[in-house]
């Protein structure tokens, strides 16, 4: 894949010149790209490159303000039909992991199936249990989030993300706020996620994880796409001198 | 216990007051005394308007939280002209002094809508008009304490507005905001004082009648001041035990 292959039909997520705006400030500058299911995507990039802010327009935390996107041939405008269809298919991983803390970690996991698939409370808590077990932590089941350690409380951010079964998940940086012995504990899980088909775009500086998980990189800088190649070719070969620059300085520690 | 001291120090100082009167001032206690049977009937004139200084306390706060939860909500919104009335709100209410309500919403409704006021009604109105912008302002604050990663944790698991509203931002920022909501219904236990002016039967104006009769104005104000301490030392007590409670089920994310 190049960053000039035609759009394909039948890709899961696909934005078309997007664009984004704060005031008059250039966040995303025609933006093109195209996730295929089951792909894994991992985006990298300087600070203020825009990376959070291209993830974010993907299930509309930050809406974007040219352009189109369309995620499971749901085009994301300002219906509030089609906004809730792409939630649903959604999920979302976040740096500060945004558990709520007000709730145990099971509390946590069954809200959304309940108030948005309209699953019981039976049926809630028997898919939570499974994903927790997945997440390898069942046994924190009903501890609040600030009784756990900063990789407990983000794979139980997956396991939320998860309960809601969607086809795409999105990671903006899950691992930044970890202290460095738990980052693997949350990259085991993301991995294994990912042998089991998920469609993935992440963000991280992960470059070993990228390396190993990911089809395609992306390279953002200022606002665009700089690079999109397959992830050998991207790490072997990168066309780019700004990508050659970035890379250097991130493995060189 | 805390409380109990603090009484006794006041007590104290009511007595020590008393000492300090006119050194001819006969003290006539006997006109509300438990062991007097004129004292007993007075008495009890007095005590019952605890009920309506708490009643109109409670209802008047309740629809004053209600109603300044309703004027803070638009601040999660960034819909502008429903924030700028919001901010009308707040600034009209807080301005017009409790009293100033109070006279015009008992004397000015009636003649404006042809609608008789029952004092307890007017009184409910006026106190949780003026109340209800300084609930505003409080749950203003409850509300934008709250982080916004927790409104896009909602957002992203696709719960709807009244969902996020009901299970994620309400019950944090409500722990937030309850030690300055005890204190506000302190406050309104007071300001139902002011409802005397009104002929509202409640412990204030219970005192007024009885001067009138009496004519011992300094003991049946000083029980009042004693009533008044009681009732207000019993609302911290409970809105304490409260928070406490919940503070016991609340945990706050360490990052
Ligand atoms: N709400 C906002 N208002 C104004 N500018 C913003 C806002 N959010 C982001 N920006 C700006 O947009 C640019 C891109 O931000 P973004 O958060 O997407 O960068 P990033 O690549 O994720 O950076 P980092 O690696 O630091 O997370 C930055 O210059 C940032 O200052
Ligand atoms: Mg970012």
């Amino acid at each position: 894949m190049t960053p000039t292959q035609p759009a394909s039909p039948d890709a899961v997520v696909r934005l078309s010149d997007v664009q984004k705006f704060y005031g008059d400030y250039a966040a995303l500058r025609d933006i093109n790209l195209d996730v295929q299911a089951g792909e894994k995507v991992i985006i990298c990039g300087p600070s203020g490159s825009g990376k959070s802010t291209l993830i974010r327009c993907l299930n509309r935390l930050e809406v974007h303000d040219g352009g189109k996107i369309v995620v499971d041939g749901v085009e994301m405008d300002g219906d509030t039909k089609n906004l809730a269809t792409i939630r649903s298919e959604v999920g979302m991983v976040f740096q500060q992991f945004n558990l709520f803390p007000h709730m145990t970690v099971l509390d946590n996991l069954i809200l959304a199936p309940m108030r948005v698939r309209k699953c019981t409370r039976d049926e809630a808590k028997d898919i939570a249990m499974s994903l927790l077990e997945r997440v390898r932590i069942p046994e924190q089941a009903d501890k609040y989030p600030s009784q756990l350690s900063g990789g407990q409380q983000q794979r139980v951010a997956i396991a939320r993300a998860l309960c809601m079964k969607p086809r795409i998940l999105l990671f903006d940086e899950p691992t930044s706020a970890l202290d460095p012995e738990m980052i693997s504990e949350v990259l085991d899980v993301m991995a294994e996620l990912a042998s089991e088909g998920m469609t993935m775009i992440c963000v991280t500086h992960e470059m070993g994880f990228a390396r190993k998980v990911a089809d395609t990189m992306v390279f953002m800088d200022k606002g665009q796409i700089v690079e999109k190649a397959p992830t050998e070719q991207f790490f072997n070969t990168p066309q780019s001198p700004r990508t050659q620059i970035f890379l250097d300085q991130i493995l060189s520690h | 216990m805390l409380n109990i001291t603090r009484f006794g120090l006041l007590l104290t100082a009511c007595l020590l007051l008393s000492g300090c009167a006119e050194s001819n001032y006969t003290w006539g206690w006997h006109i509300v005394s438990p062991f007097d049977a004129r004292g007993q009937t007075n008495l009890q004139f007095l005590m019952n308007g605890v009920f309506s200084t708490i009643s109109v306390a409670l209802v008047s706060i309740t629809c004053s939280v209600i109603l300044g939860l309703l004027v803070a909500l638009p601040s999660l919104s960034k819909n502008k002209p429903l924030l700028f009335l919001s901010r009308i709100y707040v600034e009209v209410f807080r301005a017009v002094p409790m009293l100033v309500l109070i006279l015009w919403v008992y004397y000015g409704v009636p003649v404006l809508t042809g609608l008789q006021l029952s004092v307890f009604f007017a009184g409910v109105i006026a106190l949780a008009l003026c109340d209800s912008a300084f609930e505003a302002e409080i749950f203003r604050a409850g509300l934008q304490s709250i982080e916004d990663g927790q409104r896009e944790a909602a957002d992203a698991l696709g719960l709807s507005y009244g969902d996020k509203l009901r299970f994620i931002i309400l019950p944090q920022a409500v722990r937030r905001v309850l030690p300055p909501l005890g204190n506000q219904f302190v406050y309104m236990l007071k300001a139902s004082s002011l409802l005397s002016v009104i002929g509202y039967s409640e412990l204030t104006r219970r005192a007024n009648e009885l001067v009138v009769v009496e004519y011992r104005p300094l003991e049946i104000y000083t029980l009042l001041v004693l009533e008044y301490l009681v009732l207000i030392l019993l609302a911290s007590w409970c809105v304490r035990k409260l928070e406490h409670r919940l503070a016991r089920s609340d945990r706050t994310a360490t990052r």
